[in-house]
């Protein structure tokens, strides 16, 4: 069972590649908004969820990319595929 | 259902940049459809000064047109009635262009599906002229939507 910084650790390293140029990997927060504030556009953000299913082994439904705002969000969507599937 | 026939129908583009002229297959995982460049088309005139080539980003905008719009119509309203506000954005494209195409050439586009999900359609396209032989292949993204949801 990896711990929550792992989580979000391992996080931040996929959000990292679907970045913008200007926006540094220092500006991914908790509370970032992944559209609003780090301006990460639709189709990567697709990606990032797909890479996450691929990291932590779990599926996420459009429910979940539409509650998937901030980076909390997607931490407690992890945090819960985690525990349906246990 | 939607017919091979009247997916080409659907698509939000027209003259002088409307690069289908006809769908030969369908599934839910790839397409098969053609187009001719006819002799007269706008770029030529430009592409290149003394000989006309088709210019890559045509090939690339015939490909995304039958192997990913195409597609992305059928896999959106193959199986319902109704046709709302498609709407749809090309989000990435990764191409490799091995031969030239040449007016009055026609080509056929054969396209498969990696994955279609988040509405963001991702498909492995290659084009093909006359004898048989690749002239581009690559990967090509786009996010599809029916606007009205």
């Amino acid at each position: 069972m990896v711990d929550n910084e792992e989580r979000l650790a391992r996080l931040k390293e996929i959000v990292k590649t679907y970045l913008p140029e200007d926006v540094p990997i220092g500006n991914v927060e908790l509370e970032s908004n992944f559209v609003t504030e780090l301006n990460i556009n639709s189709a990567h953000l697709v990606d990032i969820i797909l890479d996450l299913e691929d990291a932590f082994g779990i599926r996420l439904e459009n429910d979940d990319m539409d509650k998937m705002q901030t980076v909390r969000d997607a931490l407690n969507i992890i945090d819960q595929k985690l525990l349906d599937k246990e | 259902m939607l017919t091979v026939n009247e997916i080409p129908n659907r698509l939000p583009y027209t003259k002088p940049f409307l690069f289908v002229d006809k769908i030969q297959l369908v599934t839910e995982s790839t397409i098969e459809g053609c187009y001719t460049f006819k002799k007269d088309e706008f770029f030529y005139e430009g592409h290149f000064r003394e000989r006309a080539v088709t210019p890559g980003v045509i090939l690339t905008e015939c490909c995304a047109q039958i192997g990913l719009v195409c597609l992305g119509i059928f896999l959106l309203y193959g199986k319902e009635e109704t046709f709302g506000n498609f709407q749809v954005v090309l989000s990435s494209s990764e191409m490799q262009f091995l031969l030239p195409v040449y007016p009055l050439e026609t080509v056929t586009v054969k396209s498969s599906k990696v994955y279609f999900r988040f509405n963001k359609l991702k498909c492995e396209v290659k084009m093909y002229n006359q004898q048989a032989q690749v002239v581009c292949k690559g990967v090509l993204s786009g996010m599809l939507r029916n606007g009205d949801i």
